[in-house]
């Protein structure tokens, strides 16, 4: 095993850099994590609730495809920093096709001659969708988690079926002497603390660190959200956001870690930029489960530790359920969304009257939505009726979204926007992109099952 | 006396499905308690009474000087079902901010809490 930043010993330090923060994320991250400074991990988070769905249509069309192809170019961007200098990476890139992912980073390593020192784990186990039928007959409903509706109401619809894995196969991959780790529907947070756990031999009930590491991921998962990006606090006083640094964990056995990034970088990592970042996607506080262990947010401790630096300590943890949540998607019809401006004077009244002119035209056609939603941009768009009235402003944005079964009748409806341009209300403009596209809406199913139910494997590629 | 959230908090919202949560913290520890004691579950259902669909929960974190609030309903469907532009609940943590509350002289001065506010019309209450 190579030799860790941080020195041996008790004191010794693990580092673990988040590189991306979700499928879209900035190109430049990984390999400013790679070489801003040293770090051990480069763990990289590409999946988010419906990416999996988006992935299964690309399998289908390419059996080759399904997984998130800008790793691959993130990989390559890093790999002096893995052949060289021993940076293992972990990513939830494998999407429904981890397998596949897989070879198309061998071929990138085999490209620039290193493959000699890669050796790529690949973890599986988390697709349900092949084994969907046989487990609702054996009494898994999936029943969905906000309406408790069983999965078979909308079973011919589904899309993909991924349960949500924890740490265990990570750090087995880990163990086994991988150094890039592919995985696919891993937790966001695993990503982190596999590694954390792997290099201190945390118990499988050592669950105060455990939830340790959950926070650390916690934490980065969402890359540049706790190092200065869409921070409110001081948002002005914010340095250099163009440069801005991505975070480091700074790990310690004991469980207590520092949110750093590299010098020279920008952004800011504050108690106030990790607050924020931690009431993010919060549910109860006191409960955040996780495959491994449920964390108690309410036993998180920070402090500055000098400029750029937030340590972290007092986390505890308790045993996790017996269930595993499982991420659904299933097609759910159609939408879609057009928009027009409205200039001075009175842009909102004008708005308003092709709203209504709007809607007459779409009934007196017989079209019939499940859902329309109007939205004045400029106005209400955000803050709904908590705005206040404005003060004539100088543009509104009309924005009309409909959303139904019936594809023609969506397809029929971005028909109707352009017209309103020469024979609706006046001091209209800003239709240069075009006719609006009509989406298929894919839908996210949340559902739990039995952890028995799911067994994950590891291969490592030699 | 009337103090706006906005100059006593930052916060950050996100979405859990239909679910928008909006992460409330004190800018600074002391001013905490009048977060907990004034930031109520009845002042924040209050507040968005009309913008969302379903019930508010609310949650404590003494240790972050922070509240989170869980706002059910608040996203037309949330995820790829809805049609608004905030789709994610990502800025109910600014429509939080607009709020006001009234917090009695004493407790304002003993906190240290910053400057009264002049400007009445910069948030609204549903009922105005």
């Amino acid at each position: 095993m190579s030799t860790r930043t941080g020195g041996e010993g008790s004191a010794r330090i693990v580092r673990v850099a988040s590189g991306q923060g979700f499928w879209g994320d900035w190109l430049e991250a990984p390999r400013r994590q790679a070489e801003g400074g040293p770090i051990d991990y480069l763990m990289l988070d590409y999946l988010a609730e419906v990416t999996m769905s988006i992935l299964q249509k690309q399998k289908e069309r390419d059996p080759a495809m399904g997984y998130a192809r800008d790793f691959i170019g993130a990989v390559e961007s890093v790999l002096p920093a893995i052949a060289e200098r021993g940076v293992r990476i972990i990513a939830n890139a494998g999407g429904v096709n981890p397998r596949a992912c897989a070879a198309a980073v061998r071929a990138v390593a085999h490209k620039h001659n290193v493959s000699d020192r890669v050796r790529i784990g690949v973890v599986t186990g988390d697709d349900l969708l092949p084994r969907l039928d046989a487990l609702i007959a054996s009494g898994h409903p999936l029943a969905n988690m906000e309406t408790g509706e069983p999965l078979s109401t909308v079973r011919d619809r589904v899309l993909s079926a991924n349960a949500y894995i924890g740490s265990v196969p990570i750090v087995e991959a880990l163990a086994r002497g991988a150094n890039i780790v592919i995985t696919g529907r891993s937790t966001d947070t695993a990503l982190t603390m596999a590694p954390l756990r792997h290099e201190f031999g945390w118990a499988a009930d050592d669950w105060d660190r455990l939830a340790a590491g959950i926070v650390a991921g916690h934490i980065i998962e969402c890359g540049a959200q706790c190092s200065g990006g869409n921070c409110l606090a001081d948002w002005r006083t914010i340095p250099d956001l163009a440069n801005v640094g991505y975070p480091i964990v700074e790990g310690r056995a004991d469980g207590t870690f520092v949110i750093a990034k590299h010098p020279h970088t920008g952004g800011r990592i504050s108690v106030a930029s990790v607050s924020e970042q931690l009431v993010y996607e919060m549910g109860d506080p006191k409960s955040y489960i996780t495959p491994d262990v449920i964390a108690d947010f309410t036993s998180i401790h920070l402090e500055q530790d000098g400029p750029d630096r937030v340590r972290v300590f007092g986390i505890t943890g308790a045993p996790p359920t017996d269930k595993l949540k499982v991420s659904i998607a299933y097609r759910a019809g159609f939408k879609a969304v057009g928009t027009l401006v409205y200039a001075w004077p009175d842009a909102l009244a004008k708005a308003q009257l092709a709203d209504r002119v709007l809607r007459e035209r779409l009934d007196n056609l017989g079209l019939r939505f499940d859902h329309i939603l109007t939205e004045f941009v400029g106005v209400s768009a955000t803050h709904g009726h908590l705005a206040g009235e404005p003060h004539d402003p100088p543009e509104v944005q009309l924005r009309i979204g409909v959303r139904g079964a019936d594809r023609a009748s969506v397809e029929r409806f971005t028909r109707e926007i352009a017209p309103l341009v020469l024979n609706g209300p006046p001091s209209v403009t800003g239709f240069a992109g075009g006719r609006p596209k009509v989406e298929e809406i894919v839908a996210y199913w949340p559902a739990l099952i039995d952890k028995t139910q799911v067994q994950t494997a590891v291969e490592v590629l030699a | 006396m009337k103090v706006r959230l906005l100059d006593i908090a930052h916060a950050r919202s996100g979405d859990k499905g239909d679910t928008a949560n909006v992460g409330v913290i004190a800018l600074e520890p002391r001013w905490y308690p009048i977060l907990a004691r004034h930031l109520t579950l009845d002042r924040v259902r209050e507040h968005f009474r009309g913008e969302i669909d379903g019930p508010v929960e609310r949650y404590e974190l003494p240790n972050l000087h922070a509240l989170n609030f869980l706002l059910h309903g608040a996203l037309d469907g949330g995820g790829t079902l809805s049609l608004k532009t905030d789709a994610q609940g990502k800025v109910y943590s600014t429509a939080m901010l607009r709020m006001v509350l009234d917090v009695p002289d004493g407790e304002a001065r003993a906190a240290e809490l910053p400057g009264v506010t002049s400007s009445p019309s910069f948030t609204r209450s549903p009922k105005e």
